[in-house]
């Protein structure tokens, strides 16, 4: 870290320190809360672009699937579905769906010509109709169970916290299978493959009501830290807030988002740690020589394809992570919200911002972005009352002022070209 | 009679439907082959440049509308398409001036213009939706149907109703007559050729004396045309809405790598298999079976493989097996 | 393609498929040269006291090349002596530091490659030199970009040189074994009608036979009036057909003179040529 690096981590807890003063604590901390989640994503993301070059344009996906982890782990389980054997019968179709996936891979391998594509047609549509007649009845039991609050098959009933790293999982499972078949290609075709992995997680989550609810979204999701309401009723906690002359409502909405920034500072800092330790290990040497020149270190040995497939698991794990960490401070899984701009583009603005490569160049761009994400639509909302104040009523003042929330799009694109332009390698240079 | 009403069903759910469809998927996946042909990256900003294109020809409709110009049977947006074309046109004219120049005098790493695409892609997003907003936008007019299903039944007697829509008609007619200008256009016109031949060895075709600054102009025009046909067909056989446009992106870059990328033939023949394929695997054969199967091997459900919440994991999965297969694509992509 | 120089180039070792084509250019795009100016007098080309490089160290030390009218000049010399380098100076594709070029009068030291060939100067890479999947008419026809006449006469031409290339015609180029692929680069090169054509290293990677044959063909072409000037690597065959001979050394000149002559050198022999 140089003076420079400090001075623009400065700067940025400045800008977040400063919407405290004139704004309030409460959104300057949602900012902080989002700003270290985002942080964590571009961590992710740089992991696999900056580390390996690798192309993911699926990270809404992983955040996603990140997302169930806290519903599948923390909410408490839905005993009907399971003893009715709904849900043991879903598991058991979903089993079996593996395991015609899996003899499908297998007989690819073992077979040639006519009889591999016979054997593979047989098994794909053969196993694909009997996977739904057992997967099919089981779906409609569960979700027949009460609909308007359940219709899903819970969760474990664990502790959210777990949550997390199970969410890392998931999504290091869904790199895994992606991975193989993108990475394992001939030529590398991991961006269209990310491009609809993401899509198709989105797809299911939206679509699946058994499994998370869909679109009828799953709330009020267990949180690792006290309730405010809690807290409002503890009548020690209103004397300690007395004590700093802050009424009781506020100390606790503010204390409630200091907690949640403390466990999210906490996983972050490990994440850098961990992540530079990697960077200046064997392994991430190894990483970089790969790749700034593939030929020679494929030349030296080193097998290129499943280094590339390790840190692309690796860095879609971070995402799933923070997927997970999103579900958490939002206490609630809505899959409506997943959104490419939002949660893949975005990200990449982040790590090119900020640069490529290196780690604390991702953590300033997802604070930096993530801090103007939020700014840019109420300074489009001051600049179009600007621009309109001097114009009569009519139609084209309110289009002007309907539109001052796109400004938000546009600023971040516009962001990206600067930066691109005029500082290519970020505001942290790699090196 | 059974068996006609099975064809008839069949060409009612699934043949038109797909084959409009296809049709606007080969017009977008043929815009973003030939980006990538001469310009060698992928344009994510595509699906929003169809988007920005539609919305110039609905703005252009809108006025003709206003001034009451009308094109009879046929809808008014096709009066107002080369107008919308020429606004996209200059549009990308004006970010290639302004964005995508720099980084080519440079020799910038393709994967470079990728990311530089996303920029774009924010900003054009953003701008189609400051112009038009984000809600549906229904902008045919003229005669809805070309054949009506309900005058279908009436002449031939059969149980099944054929519909055909006549912005579907009007995909299908004006995709061919595209598509053809532009095989034409590729193959016959000097222009065309020194794109290929540009696409093919950049140096050698400098050598040669071909301006790689008109190249590059004549393929952003044509592919801005292309978007905003493309935009505009598939909002008047659905609607406009500028998100779902942004979502049309994966489709169509399916449609085109598994067509090969960078040949145009490949881009048509993916358009048309992801189309198939989507609606072939997301019908609900139910209808279709009971005509042709007997009683007794009759489906009781709907006989649907996917729920159309997932044809996107439609073009996805097709995209896996051909390049699982065929990792190059169909028909092996290399040059325009 | 490391971006250390150049953050732009740099691609972080991605080589994605789906999103991006390899192969773009490396020729800078042509930018407004400067002009020609009249220079009377002289060898058909004179390339003077050439001195330049790519960065900041010079490859070529005071290199001359002159090519009379209807003449073969062959450059030779062992590897990394400059030749390509020295024949890409000519063509205005190496900055020079010093020195001048000169052709048919007209000193054209200042223009871009674009502005030479429209000069009468026709080039013929050594790789990646015909475009592969375009039919071999189209080839030609994009040889024949610049010119606005007609130019079915010129086709016929070189038709007339490369008779299998008029079989082939509508066969796309790349599918072209490798001498028929030298056939249609030198044919593209042809359809400007150049003044001087210029070939990096034509038999390279070619049969003893193919070999031969396009050294004929170049005797031919060179009977039609064009001056040639290439550079090659089978010293022996090209110094026979070689009006004028130039063997290079670490970007300097080292002996010239006639091919005949040269060959007879026995010093050159017992160097350049191994005995």
């Amino acid at each position: 870290m140089n003076p420079r690096n400090i001075l623009l981590f400065a700067f940025v807890a400045a800008l977040i320190v400063i919407e405290g003063m004139t704004a309030s604590w409460n959104t300057a901390l949602g900012i902080l809360n989002m700003g270290l989640i985002s942080a964590i994503l571009a961590l992710g993301v740089n992991m696999q672009w900056g580390y390996a070059g690798l192309f993911n344009v699926g990270v809404v996906g992983f955040v996603a699937l990140g997302g169930l982890a806290p519903v599948l782990v923390a909410t408490p389980p839905v005993t009907e579905v399971w003893t009715g054997g709904g849900a043991y019968r879903l598991i058991l179709g979903l089993l079996f769906g593996v395991a015609v996936i899996a003899l499908a891979i297998a007989l690819n391998k073992r077979l040639a010509g006519r009889n591999r594509a016979v054997a593979l047609l047989v098994v794909l549509i053969g196993g694909f109709f009997l996977f739904r007649a057992v997967f099919d009845p089981a779906v409609e039991v569960v979700e027949a169970f009460k609909p308007a609050t359940y219709s899903n098959i819970g969760g474990l009933g664990l502790p959210v916290l777990l949550a997390w790293p199970v969410g890392g999982i998931l999504a290091a499972g869904a790199a895994w299978v992606i991975g193989k078949t993108a990475l394992g290609l001939r030529s590398d075709y991991l961006a269209i493959a990310t491009l609809g992995i993401g899509e198709i997680i989105i797809a299911v989550m939206k679509n699946e009501d058994w499994l998370a609810r869909g679109v009828k979204n799953v709330i009020s999701i267990p949180r690792p830290v006290p309730y405010e309401v809690d807290l409002q009723a503890d009548p020690g906690f209103v004397e300690w807030a007395a004590g700093f002359g802050v009424d009781p409502v506020t100390a606790s909405t503010i204390v409630v988002k200091l907690l949640y920034a403390g466990l999210f500072t906490v996983v972050l800092l490990a994440l850098i740690w961990a992540s530079q330790m990697a960077l200046n290990s064997p392994w991430g040497r190894m990483m970089r020589a790969i790749r700034d020149n593939e030929t020679a270190a494929e030349a030296m040995g080193k097998d290129v394809t499943r280094r590339h497939l390790q840190v692309f698991i690796l860095g879609s794990a971070v995402c799933g992570l923070a997927g997970a960490m999103i579900v958490t401070l939002d206490s609630q899984l809505t899959p409506g919200t997943y959104n490419p701009l939002r949660f893949t583009f975005l990200v990449w603005v982040m790590v090119i911002v900020g640069g490529s490569g290196n780690n604390w160049g991702a953590v300033l761009g997802g604070f930096l972005i993530w801090y103007l994400w939020i700014k840019v639509e109420p300074w489009g909302n001051q600049l179009m009352d600007l621009i309109t104040s001097g114009m009569a009523e009519g139609a084209l003042k309110s289009h002007l002022k309907d539109s001052a929330a796109h400004m938000r799009l546009l600023t971040m694109g516009l962001v990206l070209l600067l930066v691109l332009r005029f500082s290519p390698r970020g505001l942290i240079p790699e090196r | 009679m059974d068996l006609l009403n099975a064809i008839v069903a069949l060409l009612n759910f699934v043949v038109i439907p797909a084959t409009s469809y296809g049709a606007q998927l080969a017009l977008g996946a043929l815009g973003v082959t030939l980006i990538y042909g001469i310009l060698r990256f992928s344009n994510f900003a595509h699906g929003d440049t169809m988007a920005f294109g539609t919305a110039m020809v609905i703005l252009v409709t809108w006025a003709m509308q206003a001034m009451g110009i009308h094109l009879g049977p046929l809808p008014t947006a096709l009066l107002a398409l080369p107008f919308g074309i020429a606004l996209t046109a200059a549009l990308v004219l004006g970010t290639d001036r302004a964005v995508y120049r720099f980084y080519r005098r440079q020799k910038a790493a393709p994967v470079i213009l990728v990311i530089v695409s996303m920029g774009v892609m924010f900003i054009m997003n953003g701008v189609t939706r400051f112009i038009i907003g984000v809600d549906e936008i229904r902008f045919d007019d003229g005669a809805r149907f070309l054949i009506n299903a309900g005058d279908f039944k009436a002449a031939t007697g059969l149980a099944e109703g054929l519909a055909f829509r006549s912005t579907q008609a009007l995909t299908i007619v004006t995709a061919v007559i595209v598509v053809a200008a532009l095989f034409w256009f590729l193959n016959k016109t000097r222009t065309g050729k020194s794109m290929r031949a540009y696409s093919d060895n950049e140096d050698l075709a400098l050598l040669s004396g071909i301006n790689p600054e008109r190249v590059v102009a004549v393929t952003w025009i044509i592919a801005a045309g292309l978007a905003t046909i493309a935009g505009t067909l598939y909002g008047l056989d659905k609607s406009f809405k500028a998100f779902n446009y942004f979502q049309l992106l994966l489709p169509i870059f399916a449609s085109a790598i598994v067509g090969g990328l960078g040949s145009p033939l490949g881009a048509i023949a993916g358009g048309f298999l992801i189309a198939f394929s989507e609606v072939g695997f997301t019908y609900a054969w139910k209808k279709v079976a009971t005509y042709v199967l007997p009683e007794s091997l009759a489906p009781d459900g709907l006989a649907q493989l996917l729920s159309t919440d997932y044809k996107f994991a439609v073009s996805f999965a097709i995209l896996i097996v051909v390049l699982l297969f065929k990792p190059t694509g169909l028909f092996k992509g290399k040059s325009v | 393609m490391s971006g250390k120089d150049n953050p732009y180039k740099d691609d972080r070792g991605n080589k994605d498929r789906s999103i991006t084509r390899p192969g773009g250019g490396e020729m800078d795009f042509p930018k407004k040269g400067g002009s020609a100016k009249p220079a009377p007098g002289g060898p058909f080309l004179a390339a003077e006291n050439m001195t330049g490089g790519y960065g900041a160290a010079d490859i070529l030390h005071d290199c001359t090349l002159t090519v009379d009218k209807g003449q073969i000049a062959v450059i030779v010399g062992p590897n990394g002596a400059g030749k390509s380098t020295a024949m890409k100076a000519v063509f205005g594709m190496l900055a020079l530091r010093g020195g001048h070029v000169k052709l048919d009068g007209e000193d054209i030291t200042a223009l871009s490659p674009q502005d030479r060939v429209a000069k009468g100067m026709g080039f013929v890479p050594q790789t990646n030199n015909v475009f592969p999947s375009m039919t071999v008419e189209e080839n030609l026809e994009m040889g024949a970009f610049l010119r606005h006449d007609d130019f079915a006469r010129t086709m016929d031409q070189v038709y007339d040189l490369f008779p299998i290339l008029k079989d082939k015609r509508r066969q796309a180029a790349g599918e072209l074994s490798g001498g028929q692929r030298q056939q249609v680069a030198v044919g593209r090169a042809l359809m400007t009608q150049p003044k001087l054509l210029m070939l990096d290293e034509p038999t390279a990677g070619v049969s003893p036979i193919v070999m031969d044959e396009l050294f004929d063909r170049i005797i031919e072409v060179a009977r039609t009036g064009i001056s040639i000037l290439m550079v090659e690597q089978n010293a022996r065959q090209a110094l026979e057909i070689a009006d004028r001979g130039y063997v290079l050394v670490q970007g300097a000149n080292r002996y010239t003179d006639t091919g005949q002559a040269l060959l007879a050198d026995p010093e050159v022999r017992r160097t350049f040529l191994g005995g």
